[in-house]
């Protein structure tokens, strides 16, 4: 269990209703510093609700949520915060320079800062060459680029990214996985809202399902695993008392040959139930753990109608 | 700091998307025209050989209607730019990326309200003082009490303007926009049948327009201007088709400053709870 300290989010039972509706029903979350999350989930799950409660855009109907240990909308601590909404528009008279300039300035920093900043970053997101162009010549991508610029601007410690790579061609794409990358490497926490769950399992730590404005599930994706698996056995000499012998590890074994497949609440049971299988004269020639991937994983929580 | 950032970007909007200098080009054509009239009349005077009293009252009737024109394109100029400021943005979503930066979203909504104030400020300057200029130049006259009578028009669009923000932080661009000028039509209607309520001496249609005041005084603040500026003896006969036979009191101006105060303080509550 991680400390308060060590949260840059740390959400319980997180609500809002919109006239009636429900949009996040209860979400309980805790995101460590220097975490590349993701939040999974279909269309209308409550992610950017979500989202937008924990920026202090949504006032939520009750729970609590905390970032980077102070409530939800502490004016003072959205200086350690960066924001790229999923559809990033800003006034489209100003150009790319006047747009970092502006935003740089209600970030409070000063104008020697930001006559580095603002170059650096113009570079970082491919938009030099467009540093005097009015957004309003801007495509979509180009947009998503310049919105990406401005919530680095103030070298934040949390940066939530909605669809970051919505409207953004494969070079824009691998642009975004590697500034979440640099973000990670100077020990920023990054909050990624995505449907692209290839970029999902690129680059976040752990990833969160979210359905009904519930997290459903949590995942590690990279290093050690607490969560279920799901094993395939080949194993002779396997009668059914040893098969129901199993149940005491999990409920569900499907037998299909010599093949038992069985699913595990965590990786830490398989030694278990390896050496049960040899005390009962069972000849165990392979043992595979089969880890579902996360589309699998994101289409059994969704469901076949996509979340609709 | 939070609200002058957001008062420059505001003003600069006015004045990069055009509308300040499209709204300065339709009043100097409206100058123009102004003028034009006026160098006839004057003309017109000298060949009947009209005595200099009756000249110098038409001048200040010519001049009263003048500033009644700039008057009403204020009123739209105020409504008419400021109702998609706060609304269009929350809509669009253009307001995220503002209110989560580390300024107090009051500040956004003052500073955004400054913006409009510098630009109707300007605005309201150049026209009022154009009409007096091409007045004055053309018939030798200028507004009783001048600067009295532009801060009373000022206040009228200030007042305007923190209604239209107070309605666009509860309500779409359109009906901002709508709820705005119904209520300035309102005001208009009530500052007629008062002013017919006195003509005929009928006070209970004087009350229905003090009550039309109460609920928006900007037209009351107009006819307090005009009163302000239109010639002694116009006043005192009560002759004038602009103005103003039921001269609303001092208490109402302070009606209005405090009727300003309490629509910028609404918009600025609702701003800071509402969801974005």
């Amino acid at each position: 269990m991680s400390r308060a300290s060590d949260l840059a989010i740390r959400t319980r039972g997180l609500r809002k209703v919109f006239s009636g509706k429900v949009a996040v029903r209860n979400l309980t979350l805790d995101v460590s510093r220097g975490e590349v999350f993701g939040f999974l989930g279909p269309n209308g799950a409550g992610k950017s609700t979500s989202v937008k409660m924990l920026l202090g855009l949504v006032f939520p109907t009750s729970g609590e949520a905390e970032i980077l240990g102070r409530p939800a909308g502490d004016v003072k601590t959205r200086s350690k915060v960066g924001f790229l909404p999923e559809h990033f528009r800003f006034y489209d008279w100003l150009t790319s320079t006047e747009l970092l300039k502006l935003h740089a300035r209600l970030y409070g920093m000063s104008h020697v800062m930001l006559r580095e900043r603002v170059p650096a970053l113009l570079d970082l997101v491919g938009l030099t060459p467009h540093r005097d162009k009015p957004l309003r010549d801007f495509s979509k991508g180009m947009l998503q680029r310049i919105g990406l610029a401005q919530a680095l601007l103030n070298e934040p410690d949390l940066i939530f990214l909605d669809e970051p790579t919505s409207g953004l061609d494969p070079f824009g794409r691998r642009l975004v996985r590697d500034i979440i990358k640099a973000q990670r490497d100077r020990g920023a926490t990054v909050l990624l809202n995505s449907h692209l769950l290839g970029e999902v399992e690129i680059t976040c730590d752990r990833v969160a399902f979210i359905r009904d404005g519930e997290v459903v599930e949590t995942r590690q994706l990279n290093g050690e695993t607490e969560e279920q698996i799901t094993v395939s056995i080949r194993a002779v000499n396997v009668n059914a008392e040893v098969v129901n012998g199993l149940s005491q590890w999990t409920p569900s074994v499907r037998v299909d040959g010599e093949r038992l497949t069985l699913t595990l609440s965590s990786s830490a049971l398989l030694p278990e139930v390896v050496r049960y299988l040899v005390a009962k004269a069972a000849d165990v020639y392979e043992v595979t753990p089969q880890r579902l991937s996360l589309e699998e994983r994101f289409l059994e929580i969704v469901g076949s109608d996509g979340g609709l | 700091m939070g609200v002058w950032i957001m008062a420059g970007v505001t003003f600069r909007e006015a004045a990069r998307k055009k509308m300040l200098w499209m709204a300065l080009a339709a009043g100097g054509a409206f100058l123009i025209l102004f003028g034009t009239g006026l160098h006839f009349q004057a003309k017109d005077f000298a060949a009947h050989g009209m005595s200099p009293v009756l000249r110098r009252e038409i001048s200040f009737a010519m001049l009263t209607m003048g500033l009644y024109a700039v008057d009403l394109l204020a009123v739209l100029m105020t409504i008419l730019t400021s109702v998609d400021t706060l609304s269009g943005e929350i809509a669009s979503g253009t307001i995220q990326a503002v209110a989560t930066k580390p300024v107090p979203r009051w500040q956004v909504l003052v500073g955004k309200w400054f913006g409009f104030v510098g630009m109707l400020t300007a605005y309201i300057a150049i026209m009022v003082g154009g009409v007096n200029a091409v007045t004055y130049v053309m018939a030798g006259v200028t507004a009783r009490h001048l600067i009295r009578g532009c801060l009373l028009m000022w206040m009228e669009s200030l007042v305007l303007l923190s209604v239209t923000f107070a309605f666009a932080t509860y309500f779409s661009t359109l009906t901002s926009g709508v709820l705005a000028l119904g209520l300035h039509g309102l005001a208009f209607l009530g500052g007629w049948i008062e002013q017919f309520g006195a003509l005929t001496q009928t006070q209970r249609a004087v009350s229905v327009g003090v009550v039309a005041s109460v609920l928006m005084p900007s037209e009351a603040l107009w006819r307090r201007a005009a009163f302000e500026m239109q010639s002694p003896l116009a006043n005192a006969m009560r002759i004038s088709p602009f103005s103003t036979l039921s001269v609303p009191s001092k208490a109402m101006v302070f009606y209005a400053a405090l009727y300003l105060a309490i629509a910028l303080v609404v918009a600025i509550r609702r701003f800071s709870q509402r969801d974005l």
